[in-house]
């Protein structure tokens, strides 16, 4: 498989040129100025860098970050899913406008997004003051970091979804029917394993913007140390001591991590992908 | 794949490599303008300061000059012209921020002593802001490590008007018990008071004016002043504690930049105008406090008597402040560890 794919790329034409473009944007764009986080980080030194990473509040802080944006990621998938669909495949007055609604944690500087939470859920704010009376809080804890990130991965999901879907023929639920099938085992058997893969994308893309995100974050988050400080933030504070050096450390794990969950997500994806050829 | 979402990736990532291009503030440096990176608060100050100057120069030599502003978090500001913003002039919240870009040679290490007043022209305190009618009768620092008291102010790490904030209440214990221990104690209750740490004073003060979060916001004067300004007199007012600390907010030339710009007379000007009395009246007129005895006479209803202590007094300097509480594993870090 893998062999006959390179040969098809050589019957292409331009494939070197293309290829090399290719690389060339992609160290011009990602790889040199990521490098940069390294060469800070290395005159440092192996133990003030163990040191710098290690420390509990910067180790509270990873864990905050990818289990938020973990949770954040999972409910992205599910109700994205269901968006996609309902965009998909339903005519209804309004589509339009919807449609486009989804866009808008694209176009919006996190900041504003951030503000109008952290508004919208304060102890005086239209939801915040009957969470309030139930003893529910949503600002300044992990569950306000957690809405956040909804918000920002949310397109991410439904965007990738949306062109699978909308290739997914009517016809093939309707034989899934015709052929006895329930409406759960048509979605099971026929309709997920096609959309599993996009969903996966579109689930990761979420879960890597948002381990990221900081603009929004801060604004709901309280950033409390040990309690509600992302992960982003402590490289931002480390910044403000002029401690370049900590702050691309701290970087440089969170890097890490973020690519060998990329590489592992996108390998299963790629296994799902051959399991349904 | 679907035409339309290609061309909507496409849109994307071209807005997002146009919004990532640097900015271009830092050139067009001719002689006869300079550019003044200052912190957040002072925006309107130096408006007011800028316009004055260029009269008073075009007077004095007939040359009309330009002065451009910028504005942002302190730190922030200071790591900018660190890393090639070309600030003829900085004026910032703290001589930490300055001493941290002598460190990289574009000012000499004695930069402060250069310019009368520690280079502070205007100075302000920490004082409390509480809703109308002081519903929890907060009036010393003490009141604020009481139980049951929720206090707004942002984080020492990222904010540098928050760093003042914290040795205030530091320095008003230490002063009192003359103990370090005691004062820890006594900054640790008070920070397990607070429940939001934003990264900035602009930040919190959104949070206590606007989201309603907190009984009292720890805030320079001339914050404070604003606040009633902007969110009202009838809901909110100022107290202002017996003892507090005094806030220099220090301003220097950045040597190598006017050098290369041709600007060193010009800002030198810029800089030695803030102390005369036509400045020093606009320093007021703004809820700074103005270092000419004249002038905070003139405004003193805005100034209610608060016996001052200076940094260094209780903290020997900025550099060693910054050091033993809020670099990392300092005391404020400490604080925060189970």
């Amino acid at each position: 498989m893998g062999l006959f794919s390179i040969k098809r790329g050589n019957i292409l034409p331009g494939f070197g040129l293309s290829m090399g473009y290719t690389i060339f944007y992609l160290s011009a764009i990602v790889i040199v100025p990521l490098s940069m986080i390294f060469f800070n980080t290395v005159p440092m030194g192996w133990d003030p860098f163990v040191h710098a990473v290690t420390a509990p509040r910067v180790l509270a802080s990873y864990r905050l970050s990818f289990s938020t944006a973990f949770l954040a990621a999972l409910f992205d998938a599910v109700a994205g899913l269901l968006t996609a669909w309902v965009l998909v495949r339903y005519r209804f007055p309004g589509k339009q406008f919807l449609d486009a609604l989804v866009d808008l944690p694209f176009a919006l500087p996190t900041a504003v997004a951030g503000i109008c939470f952290a508004t919208l859920y304060s102890p005086v704010g239209w939801l915040g003051e009957t969470l309030t009376k139930w003893n529910i809080t949503i600002i300044n804890s992990a569950t306000g970091i957690v809405i956040a990130l909804v918000f920002i991965g949310f397109p991410f999901v439904v965007r990738t979804i949306q062109p699978v879907l909308e290739e997914v023929e009517q016809e093939i639920e309707e034989a899934a029917h015709c052929l006895g099938a329930t409406r759960w085992q048509t979605f099971r058997k026929i309709l997920f394993p096609h959309l599993f893969p996009a969903l996966l994308t579109g689930s990761t893309l979420a879960f890597a913007r948002g381990i990221g995100e900081y603009g929004s974050v801060i604004f709901i988050a309280g950033n409390l140390p040990m309690k509600t400080e992302i992960a982003p933030l402590m490289i931002m504070s480390k910044l403000d001591q002029f401690d370049y050096a900590g702050a691309s450390a701290v970087a440089l794990v969170l890097l890490l991590i973020s690519f060998s969950m990329l590489l592992v997500l996108n390998a299963i994806q790629e296994w799902q992908q051959k399991e349904y050829r | 794949m679907n035409f339309e979402w290609t061309k909507k990736i496409t849109l994307f990532a071209a807005l997002a490599l146009a919004s990532g291009l640097p900015g271009t503030i830092a050139e067009a440096a001719a002689a006869s303008s300079l550019l003044n990176v200052s912190y957040d608060p002072t925006r309107e100050l130096y408006q007011s300061q800028n316009a004055a100057f260029i009269k008073y120069w075009q007077q004095k030599t007939g040359q009309k000059v330009k002065i451009d502003q910028s504005h942002g978090g302190s730190g922030k500001q200071a790591r900018a012209v660190i890393d090639g913003l070309e600030a003829d002039v900085v004026t910032l919240a703290l001589a930490y921020d300055i001493d941290a870009i002598s460190d990289s040679k574009l000012l000499p290490a004695n930069w402060q002593t250069r310019l009368a007043n520690n280079s502070t022209p205007y100075t302000s305190t920490i004082v409390f802001v509480v809703r109308k009618g002081n519903p929890k009768q907060i009036k010393t620092w003490d009141d604020l490590a009481k139980t049951g008291i929720s206090v707004i102010t942002p984080n020492p790490k990222t904010s540098g008007g928050a760093r003042w904030n914290y040795l205030a209440a530091w320095g008003y214990k230490q002063k009192q018990t003359g103990s370090t221990d005691k004062a820890k104690a006594f900054v640790k209750s008070i920070y397990k008071n607070v429940p939001v740490l934003d990264t900035g004073a602009r930040g919190s003060t959104l949070t206590f004016a606007q989201r309603g979060l907190g009984d009292v916001l720890l805030a320079w004067e001339n914050e404070a002043h604003l606040i009633l300004k902007e969110f009202g007199s009838d809901k909110f007012e100022i107290v202002a504690p017996a003892v507090s600390i005094l806030a220099e907010p220090p301003v220097a030339i950045v040597d190598k930049n006017v050098a290369k710009h041709g600007t060193r007379k010009l800002a030198e000007a810029y800089l030695n105008f803030l102390y005369t009395p036509e400045a020093q009246d606009i320093i007021a007129r703004n809820s700074y406090r103005p270092r000419n005895a004249a002038a905070l006479k003139k405004y003193a209803a805005n100034f209610p008597k608060i016996k001052l202590f200076t940094l260094n007094e209780v903290f020997g300097n900025w550099r060693a402040a910054q050091k033993t509480h809020f670099n990392d594993g300092g005391v404020f870090d400490q604080i925060y560890l189970p």
